[in-house]
């Protein structure tokens, strides 16, 4: 175990992590009705800029603390993208909820280039970033080696598994969580029960885009640069990490996520860089393989 | 009203006929790059520079005694476009040599029209090394190659750096592995092997896993082939990992918008970059300078590039006594030409033989200045 190791440790759990925060949004719409919400990466997208914006007015009203920035851009960033996501799921799903499979695929399709396009055209093609807000970091001697964490990255951390806990209570304790449970497992004797469905669908879609925004903000933290195009990678690498934990699933969400960040971290630490996406999609087939139904998920059985 | 119209058309069409055999005379020269579009810019800064060397060499006399005119040939950047224009200067216009064009993927399909036409085309700002790199005997340019700039940074990481742990990155594109690529084989030639050779992902963000490698393979220099997108992260994980060694990439991060991606000023700080000497700064250039500057015009980016184009071109026909392309092309092979832009030499395969790319640093406000 020498420092190298352990920062590569470091280094993708922060990935991974915030990788897990996004995956929820496609799990959790997977779950309930069944379909693949590609517009979710350009939903973190937009989130980042809102997070830039929301620092930029508080900053602009001459909040200087940190903790007091921080959580004023995280309602603010959440609120809004919350919105977005529930508007998106109201003009684009909700018309199509009982045409076939495909329909909903294509409309989010529809959905990720307006956003695309709409964020290029509104806030221009260049690149935007922030200034740094947190400095410094803590340094551990480890043999010959030393281990670095920025404080940002300690942050996202904390945040990132706050905000998983978070979750996790409100599907489990509350009113809700019980509605959005029990959509999912079905969906027409939910609605005979007497749970408005379509609202609890849209409150997926907006628990969806605020974990997205939590990622936004977080991510706009520690690399502090992002464009129109930011949406499309980081959201292909989300999208994997719910796979590979078991679409549909939340814990598994989260789990994809942290293997996906490590995976990529220690193979570009301890073989090649070029190669990690490679490794990381090998290891998706690989456990496909095994676990159709991922590591966490349910596997499907026919209903009669 | 046809028939007056189909009248004027018909005489408008004759008188340019006939005027074109006046025209003959003069020593005709075609200035191809974005005349418009988004890269305009650069055309406007090809067209100053090439006039004022054409009023300069007109003053003087001319080219074997004829006046030069320029002809316009707009490429708009477009490949396609720019063919098309390359056939007409060609087959139209009958220009006896072209100045151009601007973006390498114009440059590079119209320079095989201008081979058949047997025309000397020189261009003052297409750096990929391909636009020389077929055999055509007409091509030349005015500017470095980007492999060039790959040996020019290496020799500074050995020099003035002693980088004696060098790093290789680039982002697997073709301009930033090149410039990566001819970096590494000058770095091999000098003694220094690079003890890391990897490629990362172009618009990914985190490259926290390489930086952590790189610590691990306990480097000094960092080369970056690539665009500031990813050098701005890049040079700020490295910073925020506590990895202090120095960062050197070329042309691809020279904008203010690497400052964004960085995060901040005090990340690019002490990042060295290579691009070509600014031409403003050389001394033969100078009292052209003034002269362009009392005209009101800034003599920026590629207008004496422009200039120092058409001299190279005036020198050769002079010195051949015609337009001849082939005499034209040996004697610029086989002579120095006194240019704005200082004394030029060209290789055989129409490359300058002393590059300009300079290094230049960034310093703690987010501005880069040549060292």
């Amino acid at each position: 175990m020498d420092g190298i190791f352990l920062q590569q440790m470091v280094n993708g759990l922060t990935l991974g992590s915030v990788y897990g925060l996004i995956a929820i949004g496609y799990t959790m719409v997977y779950g309930i009705i069944g379909m693949i919400n590609f517009a979710h990466g350009e939903v973190y997208m937009i989130s980042a800029y809102l997070s830039a914006i929301g620092l930029a007015l508080l900053a602009s009203f001459g909040l200087e603390s940190f903790p007091l920035l921080i959580f004023g851009t995280l309602l603010f960033t959440v609120c809004v993208t919350g919105l977005y996501g529930w508007v998106i799921e109201r003009i684009a799903y909700r018309p199509l909820r009982n045409s076939t499979r495909l329909a909903p695929l294509i409309s989010a399709i529809g959905i990720s280039l307006i956003l695309q396009n709409y964020v290029q055209i509104s806030q221009g093609a260049r690149q935007q970033g922030i200034p740094t807000l947190l400095d410094g970091a803590f340094r551990l001697p480890i043999g010959e080696g030393f281990l670095q964490i920025s404080y940002t990255k300690v942050f996202i951390l904390v945040a990132a598994f706050a905000g998983m806990a978070a979750l996790t209570w409100v599907i489990r304790c509350t009113r809700l969580g019980r509605m959005c449970r029990a959509t999912q497992q079905d969906r027409k004797m939910a609605q005979i029960l007497g749970i408005d469905t379509d609202r609890v669908i849209s409150w997926v879609f907006v628990i969806g885009a605020a974990m997205a925004a939590l990622a936004g903000l977080l991510i706009t933290l520690n690399y502090g640069t992002f464009d129109f195009y930011a949406g499309f990678v980081i959201g292909i690498k989300a999208f994997t990490a719910a796979v590979l934990g078991g679409i549909g699933s939340l814990p598994g969400a989260m789990l994809g996520g942290l293997i996906l960040g490590v995976a990529e971290a220690q193979f570009s630490g301890i073989v090649n860089t070029d190669y990690k996406d490679v490794f990381s999609f090998s290891l998706l087939v690989l456990i496909l393989i095994f676990r159709p139904q991922g590591l966490l998920g349910r596997p499907q059985v026919a209903k009669v | 009203m046809t028939m007056v119209r189909k009248g004027i058309l018909a005489f408008a069409v004759s008188a340019a006929l006939g005027l074109s055999p006046v025209l003959r005379a003069d020593v005709l020269i075609g200035v191809a790059g974005p005349h418009t579009g988004p890269n305009a810019a650069f055309g406007e800064q090809y067209w100053r520079g090439a006039s004022q060397a054409a009023a300069d060499i007109n003053a003087t006399g001319g080219i074997n005694g004829e006046p030069v005119k320029l002809i316009k040939g707009d490429d708009a950047c477009e490949p396609k476009q720019a063919v098309a224009v390359a056939n007409r200067l060609v087959d139209q216009d009958k220009v006896a040599a072209v100045i151009g064009h601007f973006c390498s993927s114009s440059t590079i399909p119209a320079s095989e029209v201008y081979d058949e036409g047997g025309i000397i085309a020189i261009t003052p700002g297409s750096t990929n090394p391909q636009v020389t790199e077929r055999g055509l005997t007409g091509m030349f340019r005015m500017c470095g190659r980007d492999d060039q700039q790959g040996q020019v940074a290496a020799d500074f990481i050995v020099d003035t750096l002693k980088g004696k742990r060098v790093a290789v990155i680039h982002d697997k594109d073709t301009y930033g592995q090149g410039i990566a690529d001819s970096a590494r084989a000058q770095l091999a030639k000098r003694g220094v092997s690079a003890v890391l050779y990897e490629g990362l992902t172009r618009g990914e963000k985190d490259f926290n896993a390489l930086v952590t490698k790189l610590r691990g393979a306990n480097v000094d220099v960092v080369y970056f082939g690539g665009l500031h997108t990813e050098a701005g992260p890049l040079l700020r994980q490295m910073r925020e990992q506590g990895l202090t060694a120095s960062f050197v990439s070329g042309d691809g991060i020279v904008t203010d918008e690497l400052v964004t991606t960085a995060g901040g000023p005090q990340y690019v700080k002490g990042a060295f970059m290579t691009f070509g000497a600014d031409p403003r700064k050389i001394p033969e250039g100078q009292a052209l300078v003034e002269k362009l500057r009392a005209a009101g015009y800034e003599p920026e980016g590629y207008t004496l590039y422009a200039y120092a184009s058409l001299q190279a071109l005036a020198a050769a026909f002079n010195a051949t006594g015609g337009t001849d392309a082939e005499k034209a092309s040996e004697w610029l092979k086989s002579h120095p030409v006194t240019t704005v832009m200082g004394t030029k030499e060209w290789d055989d395969k129409g490359d300058l033989k002393v590059s300009d790319y300079v290094i230049y640093e960034w310093d703690d406000q987010g501005k880069y200045h040549q060292k």
